[in-house]
C-alpha cells in the first residue's frame, strides 16, 4: 500500500469520540442535549463579564478612588495597546495559530517608525504630513511582518510557534541594533504634533479608547458577520474539514497574521506618542499579556471558537487587577503578575470540560 | 478460563436522556455473539458498560454470578474483558511492542524489561498473523495492520471476553479470512466473542447467536442458523426492508457527459484512469481498501498532486488546483472520513451547512436569517432529524450527520457530486433515506459518483460501476452485468 499523503498529518481520532461507531445519538454527557448545552455555552460566555463585575465591586469596596471616571479612563487607556493586539491575536488563535512575536514587533515598528519620521521630517517639511507618513508606514510594515509569518506558516509549513519564536528574537534584536542598545527618540517638533494621538480626547474619552473600541467593533463584525470570519473559525475547528469544504485555507491563515500585524501597527501608532521613544524594553511581554487576554476571554488555545467581546473583557479584566493592586495595599504591586497568573489558571480550570 | 456474563435490567442515562432501558440477557462462555442494531440502538453504550468505560445508571452487571461494578477499563481487563475500539487507541509514535504493553509494562527492578516484552509481542503477532517486527512504529503500519495490533494487544491481556466493533471495516477479504480463522481459534480456547458489525453476511457466517437491540432496548437473542439476513435486518429496524433501494431510473438516452476524465495519474495511487459521468447517471466505484479510489478523486480535486490527466466538466477543460475551484465549476466531493474531513462536529449545523456556499448569504455581511432559512430548508429536504436547530453537529446521530454532510456538499448546487462511502457507519433506516436521496439527485439531472465498499449498495443503486485495483481502473460494468461475484473478481484480480 502506498504511503499516506504528507500534505497534512491526519489526526489520530477526535479525543472526545466514543469508541464505538454506533454511538448513541447524543454522544455522551459532555455533549448533553440542546437545552443544557446552550445553557452551558451562555454561562461560559458570561464568565469573563462576571469576573470583571466582581473585580470592580471589590475594587470599589477597597478604594473609593477606583470607581471614578478618571480612574476608569486611565485603566482603559492603558488597556488599549494590549487590547488592540489581543483583538488581532484572537483571530490568529481561533484559526489554530499563535504569534509570540507581537511585543518585539511593536518595538521594532516603533523604532523604525521614529527613525523614518526623524529622517524625512526635513524633506517633507510639514510635521503633520511626516507623522501621517509614519503612521501609514507602521501599519504597512506590521502587515508585511504578518505576511511573512503567514507565508512561513502556510507555504513553509513551519509551526507558528516556531516561526514567531524566531521572529520574536529577530525583531527585538534588530530594534536593539538600530537603537545601538539605547533608545530611539522622536524629534521634539514631531512629538508636539503627534502627542494628541495618545493624550488627546474626544467627548471626554481619551483617543486610544476610541480606537480600541473601533478596532474591537470592527473585529467582532469581521469575525461574526463575514465569510472570512466564518472560515477562520472553520479552519481552527478542523483544518482538514475546511480544506475539503473548498475553503482556501492558506490564504485565510495568511490574512489572520496580516490582520494581527496591522493591529500591532495600530497599537504602536498609539504607543509612540506616549513616550516619544522606543527602546529594547518597549513592548516587553506584550505577547503574553495579549494571549492571556484572549484566553481569559474564553477563546480556546487550540482554536475553533472564541469571541471578540470576551477578548476585550479579558484585556480589561487583567488591567483592572493591576489597577486594584496599585490602589490598595492588601497585596503588593510586585505580585501583580502572580495574581494575573492565578486568574488565568482559574479560567483555564473552569473551561477544561469544554473539549 | 470461561466467563459468564449476565446483564440484569441495565439502564443508562446521559443527563435526562435514557439510552438503555432495562436491558437483560446473558452471554454464555466460549460462544461468538453478533450484536446487531442500528446506530443509536445502544450497542456501544452497553459494551462500554461491560468493558468498564461507563457505569450503569441502574441495574447490574454480573460476571460469573457475582455483581461487578468496574471502576475503569483496567478493572474490566483484569477480569479478562477487553473492548477493541473501532477507532484505534494506539500511540502512533510508539512501537508495536510498546503499544501492546502500554500500561502493563513488564519491569525488571526499576527498568523496563524490553527483551521479554518484545518476545511476548512477537508471539502475539504470530498468533494474529501479522508479519511485522515488534519494534516497528505503529505510525508506519497501514490501517488493517493496526487493527491486528489491537487484537494482539487484547490477546496479550489474556482476554476471556473480546468485544470487536466493526473489525473488518478496514480489512481486505484475505485479512478478513485470517481474522475469522483467529476468531474460531479463540472460540475453541473458550474465549467469548461479541462481534458488532453492519455486515450481515459476516454475522451470518461466524456467529453462533445474534443479540438484537433497538432504541436502547433488548429485542431478541436467537441462534444465527435460524435467521436469514433479511430477518436480521428486519429485526434491527423493526419493519420490512424489502424496498431498500429506489427503482433505477435510467438517464435520458441523449444525456450528455458532465464529467470526463482521461489519463488521470496520481503518483503512488492511481495511474491513467479515465471515465465519464453523464447527466442523471449514478456511477459507482468499487475496489478494495487501498485501491486508490479516494486518492484518485482527491487528486482530481487538487487535494493531492497529480502528474497527468485531462479533466473536462460540461465540455470545458479545467485545471483544478483546489476543492474551491472545483466547487466553483460545479464539482463537489464528500470525504469518506466524516469526522476528520467531512464535517466540523464542534460547529453548529448552520455553520456546517453553509460553509461551501457562504457567498449566497453575504448581503454584503453574513445574514444569519438567510442561513437559518437554508438550514430549515435542508432539514426538511434531506430528512435530518434533530431536536434543536441550534445544536452542534456532534449532537446528531451518525446517519443524520451524514445527511447534513451531503446537504453541505450540495449547497453550491454542483452539477457533479462525488460521494465517498456515503453510508459508512450509518444505520439501515438512514441508508435507505440516503439511497433515495442519491436517486433524487440523479433525477434532477446531476451526475453522481458513489465510491463504496458495500457491494450490495453499488449493485442496488448504480447505473454503471467502475472497478479499481491497485490504482488501475480494471473495468466498467453496466447494471445488467453487476453481481457480487463479478465485482469481487475484478477488484481482487482473479478474473
Amino acid at each position: 500500500m502506498p504511503p499516506e499523503s504528507t500534505r497534512a498529518p491526519r489526526p489520530a481520532g477526535t479525543p472526545a469520540d466514543p469508541p464505538g461507531g454506533s454511538a448513541p445519538a447524543w454522544g455522551g454527557p459532555a455533549l448533553g442535549p440542546g437545552a443544557s448545552s446552550t445553557w452551558r455555552v451562555k454561562l461560559q460566555a458570561a464568565g469573563p463579564w462576571l469576573g470583571l463585575v466582581l473585580l470592580c465591586i471589590a475594587g470599589t469596596l477597597l478604594n473609593g478612588d477606583f470607581a471614578t471616571w478618571d480612574n476608569a479612563m486611565n485603566v482603559l487607556t492603558r488597556t488599549a495597546f494590549i487590547g488592540i493586539i489581543a483583538v488581532g491575536m484572537c483571530f490568529v488563535i481561533i484559526s489554530g495559530g499563535i504569534d509570540l512575536s507581537v511585543g518585539s514587533m511593536a518595538a521594532l515598528l516603533a523604532g523604525s517608525m521614529i527613525l523614518l519620521m526623524n529622517g524625512i521630517a526635513a524633506q517633507v517639511g510639514s510635521p503633520l504630513l511626516t507623522v501621517a507618513i509614519g503612521i501609514v508606514f507602521a501599519l504597512v510594515l506590521g502587515a508585511v511582518f504578518g505576511l511573512v509569518h503567514g507565508l512561513l506558516v502556510t507555504k513553509g509549513r513551519i509551526e507558528p510557534f516556531i516561526v514567531t519564536l524566531g521572529t520574536l528574537g529577530i525583531f527585538r534584536a534588530y530594534l536593539t541594533y538600530l537603537a545601538n542598545g539605547g533608545a530611539i527618540t522622536l524629534d521634539g517638533k514631531l512629538s508636539d504634533v503627534y502627542s494628541p494621538v495618545y493624550y488627546g480626547s474626544l467627548l471626554g474619552v481619551p483617543f486610544p479608547i476610541w480606537v480600541f473600541a473601533a478596532v474591537a467593533a470592527v473585529g467582532a463584525l469581521i469575525l461574526n458577520r463575514t465569510g472570512y470570519g466564518r472560515y477562520v473559525q472553520a479552519i481552527g475547528s478542523n483544518e482538514q474539514v475546511a480544506r475539503y469544504a473548498a475553503v482556501n485555507v492558506d490564504r485565510i491563515k495568511v490574512l489572520t497574521y496580516m490582520l494581527l500585524g496591522v493591529c500591532v501597527g495600530i497599537a504602536t501608532v498609539l504607543y509612540v506618542p506616549r513616550l516619544g521613544s522606543a527602546s529594547p524594553t518597549t513592548g516587553l511581554l506584550w505577547e503574553l499579556e495579549a494571549i492571556a487576554a484572549v484566553i481569559v476571554g474564553g477563546t480556546a488555545l487550540k482554536g475553533g471558537e472564541g469571541r471578540i467581546t470576551g477578548t476585550v473583557v479579558g484585556a480589561v479584566l487583567l488591567s483592572v487587577i493591576s489597577n486594584i493592586l496599585n490602589l490598595t495595599s492588601i497585596i503588593s504591586v510586585y505580585l501583580n503578575a502572580a495574581v494575573q497568573g492565578v486568574v488565568i489558571i482559574i479560567v483555564a480550570f473552569l473551561q477544561r470540560g469544554r473539549r | 478460563m470461561s466467563l459468564h456474563v449476565d446483564f440484569a435490567a441495565v439502564t443508562k442515562d446521559f443527563g435526562a436522556v435514557r439510552v438503555l432501558h432495562d436491558v437483560s440477557f446473558e452471554l454464555a462462555p466460549g460462544r461468538v455473539y453478533g450484536l446487531l442494531g442500528e446506530n443509536g440502538a445502544g450497542k456501544s453504550t452497553l459494551m462500554k458498560i461491560l468493558a468498564g468505560y461507563e457505569p450503569p445508571s441502574e441495574g447490574e452487571l454480573r460476571i460469573d454470578g457475582t455483581a461487578r461494578r468496574f471502576a475503569s477499563s483496567r478493572d474490566a481487563e483484569r477480569d479478562g474483558i477487553v473492548l477493541i475500539h473501532q477507532e484505534f487507541n494506539l500511540a502512533e509514535d510508539l512501537s508495536i511492542a510498546q503499544n501492546i504493553f502500554l500500561g502493563h509494562e513488564r519491569r525488571r527492578g526499576w527498568l523496563l524489561d524490553d527483551a521479554s516484552m518484545r518476545e511476548a509481542s512477537r508471539q502475539a503477532l504470530r498468533q494474529v498473523g501479522l508479519q511485522a517486527d515488534p519494534d516497528t512504529r505503529v505510525r508506519e503500519l497501514i490501517v488493517a495492520e493496526k487493527q491486528l495490533v489491537e487484537i494482539a494487544k487484547a490477546l496479550s491481556r489474556r482476554a476471556r471476553l473480546l468485544i470487536m466493533d466493526e473489525p473488518t471495516a478496514t480489512l481486505t477479504p484475505a485479512e478478513t479470512e485470517r481474522l475469522f480463522a483467529l476468531i474460531s481459534q479463540l472460540k475453541a480456547d473458550g474465549v467469548t466473542i461479541v462481534y458488532i458489525s453492519h455486515k450481515l453476511d459476516e454475522v451470518e457466517r461466524i456467529t453462533d447467536e445474534v443479540v438484537v437491540m433497538r432504541d436502547g432496548r433488548f429485542v431478541t437473542r436467537a441462534p444465527t442458523a435460524g435467521l436469514s439476513r433479511q430477518q436480521m435486518a428486519n429485526l434491527m429496524v423493526g419493519r420490512e426492508l424489502s424496498d431498500m433501494f429506489p427503482p433505477r431510473l435510467p438517464p435520458a438516452p441523449d444525456a450528455k457527459p458532465l464529467l470526463k476524465v482521461q489519463g488521470l495519474t496520481v503518483p503512488g495511487w492511481a495511474a491513467d484512469v479515465g471515465f465519464e459521468v453523464r447527466a442523471g447517471e449514478i456511477l459507482g466505484f468499487a475496489g478494495l481498501v487501498g485501491a486508490g479510489r479516494t486518492e484518485m478523486f482527491e487528486g482530481l480535486l487538487g487535494l493531492r498532486p497529480r502528474s497527468a490527466g485531462r479533466i473536462e466538466l460540461n465540455g470545458r477543460e479545467l485545471r483544478l488546483r483546489s476543492p474551491r475551484e472545483a466547487a466553483r465549476h460545479g464539482l463537489t466531493y464528500l470525504s469518506e472520513d466524516r469526522k476528520g474531513k467531512g464535517l466540523h462536529v464542534r460547529l453548529s449545523l448552520r455553520d456546517n451547512l453553509t460553509l461551501m456556499d457562504l457567498d449566497r448569504h453575504l448581503h454584503p455581511l453574513l445574514d444569519p436569517k438567510s442561513e437559518d432559512e437554508a438550514l430549515r430548508q435542508a432539514v426538511a429536504d434531506f430528512g435530518i432529524r434533530t431536536r434543536d436547530l441550534g445544536s452542534r453537529a456532534a449532537a446528531l446521530s451518525g446517519g443524520n450527520q451524514q445527511k447534513l454532510a451531503i446537504a453541505k456538499v450540495l449547497q453550491p448546487q454542483p452539477q457533479v457530486v462525488v460521494l465517498d462511502e456515503p453510508t459508512r457507519g450509518v444505520d439501515v433506516g438512514a441508508k435507505r433515506d440516503i439511497y433515495f436521496l442519491i436517486q433524487r439527485l440523479a433525477g434532477q439531472g446531476r451526475g453522481v459518483v458513489v465510491i463504496s465498499s458495500e457491494l450490495i449498495e453499488l449493485i442496488g443503486l448504480c447505473h454503471r460501476v467502475a472497478v479499481m485495483r491497485a490504482g488501475v481502473l480494471q473495468t466498467t460494468l453496466s447494471a445488467e452485468q453487476l453481481s457480487e461475484e463479478e465485482l469481487i473478481a475484478h477488484a481482487t484480480g482473479v478474473h
